[in-house]
């Protein structure tokens, strides 16, 4: 499940965050992301691990390799992100609403 | 009305303030109550516009002087009534072309008491660019700018809380 603090969680680690970033711009492989960051092969498998449970990134099989790209799936987040944004908002609203009505 | 649970955001609030003055809270003053997290400029913000008029303006103003467009007034009916476009995409841009509704409704409940309710709709068209949205996230208005905000919040609540 898609979770949006599972979610911040996920990318408050720069690494992940670089990698998420990569697959951004094109799907691709372990190995592919291995060459492209100063990072090894069985750590991208760890932090790709962390960003799929976050519903983040998915894996595909492209014939006998495992290919990763971001999960298209951003609607409910962005309801989630959205909820919260006014959630935040409208209390800050409320507040100043009552608070200058003597 | 209601939409389905997927595609809507919905707020409730009482707000212990006359019909009249919570409308003007929420438009004409928005600068005052919004939350400094919640932009999409490249620099900070300095001010959340709210043109007080049908087809009026929405916009926030960044310290660096530039204004970023978030949407438009669609009804102004006060101090009943607002609906406005929120124009902002999932790449956190303003797009002309993209319009989701945010609906206001501000009941009189008592000479000092209003029923607040806010509806924002067509969520799922975020659907339609999710592909965009996350191949976009590497520009610079995108996810460093969203994690940003999302952590502002998050901090906001719980000192709140």
């Amino acid at each position: 499940m898609t979770n949006p603090s599972m979610a911040l969680q996920a990318l408050g680690d720069p690494t992940r965050r670089e990698i998420f970033e990569c697959l951004a711009r094109r799907p691709l492989a372990v190995t592919d992301l291995a060459n492209a960051l100063p990072v090894s092969r069985p750590a991208v498998s760890q932090h790709l691990r962390v960003l799929r449970n976050a519903g983040l990134v998915m894996m595909r099989q492209r014939g006998t390799r495992h290919v990763y790209q971001v999960d298209p799936e951003g609607v409910e987040m962005m309801r989630q992100y959205l909820d919260r944004i006014w959630d935040s908002a409208l209390a800050s609203f409320k507040a100043f609403a009552e608070g200058k009505n003597q | 009305m209601i939409g389905k649970t997927n595609e809507v955001v919905r707020k409730e609030l009482m707000i212990n303030a006359s019909q009249r003055r919570a409308f003007q809270a929420f438009t004409e003053q928005m600068d005052l109550w919004w939350p400094r997290a919640h932009h999409i400029g490249k620099s900070d913000m300095k001010e959340a516009v709210l043109e007080t008029k049908p087809g009026g303006r929405w916009y926030e103003v960044g310290v660096d002087g530039t204004e970023c467009n978030w949407g438009k007034v669609l009804v102004w009916n006060p101090p009943h009534k607002l609906v406005l476009a929120w124009q902002v995409t999932g790449e956190w841009r303003y797009d002309p072309n993209f319009v989701t509704e945010v609906e206001v409704n501000f009941i009189e409940k008592g000479p000092n008491l209003t029923s607040f309710t806010l509806e924002h709709r067509n969520i799922d068209k975020f659907g339609a660019q999710a592909q965009e949205i996350w191949s976009a996230f590497d520009s610079e208005g995108g996810w460093t700018g969203m994690l940003k905000s999302f952590a502002a919040i998050a901090e906001t609540e719980a000192t709140a809380a």
